[in-house]
């Protein structure tokens, strides 16, 4: 054989192809929609998988080296953490709150995508998008347990972490964040994509990471901020994907845009509604804020998703349906939600509290236009009823949104008065919705959405029975340990006692 | 605030996790533990797949498989995402140190051409059938029932990826793109590649996880590794003066001894479930390792010639001995 000596030299994108896409090679004894099966079913049409643009270049070389530098870093300092008491930097133990919420409910997320970008990287019958959606595969699974390390050590110390496995699939409100993320598996590949990859990576991640990590920096949090920073590049990666899948599906073919737009619409309102858990953190549950929902809403929503969505308008698309409904809520939902976990605190895996008088001044001046008016006056009451020795508490059972299953707390959007509630009729039976943008995606996918396991009615049924005390024992939780007012709790006892043991000499 | 806890000693509340400690006991989990048991959704699981309305979101009866416990199939290296790219960011800095060595001292260039010409067209198309390994590995993870059985597919389809990055980078350093153009040519067209190629493609049909396992990560795996990273390249190559393809593909064979740990683990616990397992397993092996030694004698054929067939044979036998450790009699 003659070879030459020169090597011809490569350039990064033509070695990359190499390494990548040329792997690939046209199937002959099999079809290819035997092998891919799932590619036609939605109605998107893929002429050439060649015209995909690699959003970014890594081969399993350098990315196993880089990730194994962060993971060295990562773990060096939880270890530091767990050993040196870290928990008792904390600003307040009220700030674990948040993070029992996020360990219920959003780790669990993480694995979940870990899960789906493995079968997309899988069903995509193009190496390009198989190989990015492969590593960002890989990825979220290290998120997951990255979070799961990180938060392992609050476990030894603080009550509510205890039973996140449980409480992931059995207690009401994580079914918010499991009902989105099985909603979008469920989902063929391409809508899978517009779900996790564009609309919760691109459109709605930085008002889910940069306030939390942030929070947890600010709040003395050495372990989740460690991991936020860890997370950073790989979120980076994923966000170039979330925004190449979309800018090439719109390229490919015309007849795209309209399904496109449609989940758009969809992913972009269930988002915010999860995202609305991030917004009572932030406002309420941060004993040291970063700033309001308000604030990174303006930053990260409007903003950012502003720029993002005129740069899509040349393919024809346009801002989700849901926006403007979403910046009405955006002075309201926080107290709602907060109102919301303080009258049903006996039933979450984490304390929730009336907020002081500092509190509510903060609150005053960050939500001119709404807190005095309309929240202000109703924890006032609370207040007093706790002070008379009897504290609110709703035992009645909240009525679930069928879609996005949290309860209808939210008021109507040009009225914050009166409580939004909508209900459709399907096959007989009656379904209730917490907003417009609920009933719309509940109507488009009936069939999908009847299936939706809701938590409320599970109450009834075996091994339950309308039992409390049953029902906790159901989710793992323990009744006096994990849930009510933070006021009082074992969390807020050991909390003060440990940290007068570490910086008193009592 | 700096706080001085030198002499504080702070009684924790508990050691673990409840679903670790119903598994494991009351006493301190590991971080495999802690990433692997139970944190895949297993309850109450709200929309069946668009995509394949008669199974469930996790369903574990897409396979013939059946176990009381997936999270009996424990991987005994207790990987998890930390201590997997530890491990393979060592190897790949071998791999690296490997590939300067051959390439600085001009290894590559005084190959004999006739052993150049072996690895090149031993080698070369494997990484079309590493990148069908990868999709495969992709499968099981996507579509397989808990995390200490699926977890380790991801790695090890992120592997199979890996392994055909450096089959590519050996065409380009022993033969440049006209390498990798012939190589392709050879797997699509040439009657050596099609038994093989057939094979893998025959696994990209297959949509039954454990079966897919077993096809490709034990059937062809367990044959071709052994055959093309010992056989062909350690010994056939290396006697005749070209062991510095062996060094190209160090990480091959390390990871193959590696890896196959694993998989053994796996099938051994499965077969040890129940009978019918057993039964289904030995049907799976016989089959699918049956044709992948068929499949594999024309690419032996490449380095060996004649003596093709008594490879393949003696790998074979070296093969079911292996499987009956796991106890399944072939």
């Amino acid at each position: 054989m003659d070879m030459k000596v020169t090597k011809k030299k490569l350039g990064l994108k033509d070695k990359y192809k190499l390494m990548t896409r040329d792997l690939g090679w046209e199937p002959s004894y099999h079809s290819k929609d035997e092998l891919y099966p799932y590619m036609n079913y939605e109605g998107i049409k893929i002429h050439d998988w060649d015209k995909w643009e690699d959003p970014f270049r890594l081969t399993m070389d350098a990315y196993w080296k880089y990730q194994a530098e962060k993971e060295r870093k990562f773990y060096a300092i939880i270890d530091a953490h767990a050993q040196n008491n870290g928990h008792l930097n904390l600003t307040d133990a009220r700030y674990l709150s948040a993070l029992k919420i996020f360990l219920q409910a959003i780790s669990p997320g993480e694995y979940a995508a870990h899960r789906g970008f493995a079968r997309v990287g899988r069903e995509f019958p193009g190496v390009g998008p198989q190989v990015a959606c492969q590593m960002q595969a890989i990825d979220e699974i290290r998120h997951a347990q990255t979070q799961i390390h990180a938060m392992s050590n609050y476990n030894r110390y603080y009550n509510g972490f205890h039973a996140f496995a449980d409480q992931r699939d059995r207690i009401w409100y994580t079914s918010v964040a499991r009902s989105f993320f099985d909603d979008a598996m469920s989902a063929g590949p391409f809508e899978f994509m517009i779900a996790i990859g564009f609309s919760f990576e691109y459109v709605l991640t930085n008002l889910l990471f940069v306030p939390f990590m942030s929070g947890a920096a600010y709040n003395g949090d050495m372990a989740t901020v460690t991991f936020g920073f860890s997370a950073q590049s790989d979120e980076a990666r994923h966000m170039t994907l979330g925004l190449e899948v979309i800018k090439f599906i719109l390229e490919q073919d015309p007849d795209n845009l309209p399904i496109v737009q449609n989940w758009i619409d969809k992913w972009f309102w269930r988002g915010f509604r999860v995202l609305g858990l991030v917004s009572t953190m932030m406002d309420y549950m941060l004993p040291k804020r970063v700033m309001s929902w308000r604030e990174a809403w303006d930053i990260y929503g409007v903003e950012n998703g502003g720029a993002l969505f005129k740069d899509l308008a040349r393919y024809g698309i346009k801002p989700p349906k849901g926006w403007d409904d979403a910046e009405k809520a955006i002075d309201h939902m926080s107290h709602q939600f907060m109102l919301g976990l303080y009258q049903w605190s006996f039933g979450t895996a984490f304390h929730a509290w009336i907020p002081s008088d500092d509190d509510m001044r903060w609150l005053s001046a960050k939500y001119p236009d709404t807190f005095d008016q309309y929240y202000r006056p109703r924890w006032e009451h609370i207040k007093k009823l706790a002070a008379a020795g009897t504290p609110f508490k709703n035992y009645g059972l909240a009525k679930l949104c069928q879609t996005c299953q949290l309860p209808t707390v939210f008021t109507e959007p040009d009225d914050p008065t009166l409580t939004c509630h909508r209900e459709t009729v399907y096959k007989g039976e009656k379904y209730h919705f917490c907003s417009d943008g609920c009933q719309h995606i509940f109507e488009n996918e009936p069939e999908k959405y009847i299936q939706a396991w809701l938590p409320m009615p599970q109450l009834f049924q075996d091994p339950v029975n309308g039992d409390l005390g049953e029902w906790m024992k159901w989710v793992s939780l323990l009744d006096g340990k994990d849930n009510g007012d933070y006021a009082g709790s074992e969390d807020q006892k050991n909390f003060e006692a440990w940290r007068g043991l570490a910086t008193t000499n009592q | 605030m700096q706080i001085d806890l030198r002499t504080v000693a702070i009684q924790p509340q508990r050691q673990a996790f409840d679903h670790l400690v119903r598994r494991f006991g009351d006493k301190a989990a590991s971080r495999y533990q802690e990433g692997s048991y139970d944190i895949q959704a297993a309850e109450n699981l709200h929309y069946r797949p668009t995509w394949d309305p008669d199974h469930q979101l996790y369903d574990a009866s897409l396979t013939r498989i059946v176990m009381a416990d997936w999270y009996a199939l424990k991987d005994p290296r207790q990987f998890y995402y930390s201590t997997y790219t530890l491990t393979r960011a060592r190897q790949q800095e071998t791999a690296e140190a490997n590939f300067s060595f051959v390439e600085s001292r001009g290894l590559a260039d005084m190959l004999p051409d006739a052993q150049r010409a072996v690895a090149l067209n031993v080698l070369v198309p494997l990484r079309h059938a590493a990148w069908g390994a990868n999709q495969n590995n992709t499968t099981v993870c996507g579509y397989g029932y808990g995390v200490v059985f699926t977890q380790p597919c991801m790695y090890h389809a992120m592997d199979n990826l890996g392994v055909a990055q450096y089959l590519s980078r050996l065409g380009l350093l022993l033969g440049d793109t006209e390498a990798l153009d012939a190589g392709k040519k050879a797997w699509m067209d040439d009657a050596t590649w099609q038994p093989l190629r057939r094979y893998v493609e025959d696994c990209l049909a297959c949509r039954d996880p454990f079966e897919l396992f077993v096809a490709q990560n034990l059937a062809l795996d367990g044959l071709l590794y052994p055959l093309v990273y010992e056989r062909i390249v350690d010994q056939h190559l290396s006697a005749q003066g070209a062991s510095a393809v062996a060094m190209l593909t160090q990480f091959m064979s390390d990871w193959f001894d590696e890896t196959r740990k694993w998989v053994d683990a796996v099938i051994k616990v499965a077969a040890a479930e129940s009978e019918a397992n057993r039964a289904v397993l030995t049907e799976w092996i016989r089959q699918w390792s049956a044709r992948a030694a068929s499949a594999m004698v024309p690419v032996v054929e490449l380095a060996l010639g004649s003596g093709a067939d008594e490879a393949v044979g003696e790998q074979l036998e070296a093969f079911k001995a292996r499987v009956l450790k796991t106890g399944i009699t072939l």
